[in-house]
């Protein structure tokens, strides 16, 4: 691996040490984020997806009732029975912090307690298909907000999931590994500079000695 | 206090005005993208959205994605169920997981 210029200094090699036990360190946390994060994100997508299925067959079958409706009663007088609705539906939102990611909780409240004000309308001119048909739609409505909450976690979570997921595989195989090549580098230089220097002074010391008694002479002198 | 947006073509959605939801019904994409714009800049905590009409907006959802508000949901319209809407939880997985896990069996 091709491994960044690094100065092969005392100073930098601390420097790379400290950058390591960082990296490793939030690699860890990282990670621990990662799985926690998505142990609840499998949760709510499965509530999600359940969730779903069950109020889009409701809506499925609500818009039936809605259609047997019109064809029993002029669209005028649907237009008229609905025009001014009796019930308004607020929502309420709060924040809940899982992971650092803040996901929504909704509680809706309803303009009147009755729930009978779902009728918006005097029975006397429409069809009864009508009142089927808005019971339906109302017996789903908590579902659909549930959904609405859940549905809105899940994005947010997905999005962060995919984000730390990318921070950790960037420390695991990138950064980390470079830190640890270019440590091991600077290790290896110095080592080898430390050991060059000791052999010259070695050198050095045996020109210096030679020079002060003259060994290589005397032996030759003994020698004849 | 937030409010509850419903957006669509006029038969997907009048019957939620009777729950007390508000409807705006469009006709067009472009209608559809504006009244998205102005409902996303107000007081609205959920938008519900055909998934006729999503399929359209599919842009100017996406932008509003990672806001905590509003949460923009699809619903199936009048003239039935397209699957868009379990394709998006399909593609979150996907998104988050890497592979789908949930939905493969």
């Amino acid at each position: 691996m091709a491994t960044k210029q690094v100065n092969p200094t005392r100073m930098e090699l601390t420097r790379l040490k400290k950058k390591l036990t960082t990296a490793v360190r939030g690699h860890k946390l990282l990670k621990d984020k990662r799985d926690e994060l998505m142990r609840q994100f499998l949760d709510l997508v499965r509530e999600n997806k359940a969730l779903r299925e069950k109020v889009e067959a409701a809506i499925a079958a609500s818009n039936k009732k809605f259609v047997l409706a019109r064809a029993g009663m002029e669209d005028a007088a649907i237009n008229v029975a609905l025009m001014a609705p009796r019930q308004e539906v607020y929502l309420e939102a709060g924040y809940k912090n899982v992971m650092s990611v803040e996901i929504p909780e909704f509680e809706y409240k309803t303009r009147t307690p009755d729930e009978n004000d779902i009728y918006s309308y005097g029975y006397a001119f429409t069809s009864s298909d009508l009142d089927g048909a808005v019971k339906s739609l109302a017996d789903i409505l908590p579902d659909m907000l549930r959904l609405a909450e859940v549905e809105k976690s899940c994005q947010l979570m997905a999005a962060e999931i995919e984000k730390t997921r990318r921070r950790v595989n960037a420390l695991e195989h990138v950064m980390i590994p470079e830190t640890q090549a270019s440590i091991k580098y600077i290790i290896m230089k110095l080592d080898e500079n430390e050991r060059s220097t000791q052999i010259r002074l070695m050198k050095v010391k045996d020109m210096l000695l030679e020079e002060a008694h003259g060994y290589k002479e005397k032996l030759y002198a003994n020698e004849t | 206090m937030y409010k509850i947006a419903v957006l669509g073509d006029r038969d997907s959605i009048y019957g939620f005005a009777a729950l007390g939801l508000e409807t705006f019904p469009v006709s067009s994409a472009e209608e559809g993208e504006k009244v998205l714009k102005d409902l996303v800049a107000g007081e609205y905590a959920v938008v519900y959205i055909t998934e006729a009409m999503q399929a359209q907006l599919s842009h100017e959802i996406e932008k509003v994605r990672l806001q905590r508000l509003p949460a923009i949901i699809p619903i199936p319209g009048v003239s039935g169920n397209t699957g868009d809407g379990i394709a998006n939880v399909k593609k979150m997985v996907e998104q988050a997981v890497g592979s789908d896990i949930i939905f493969n069996n």
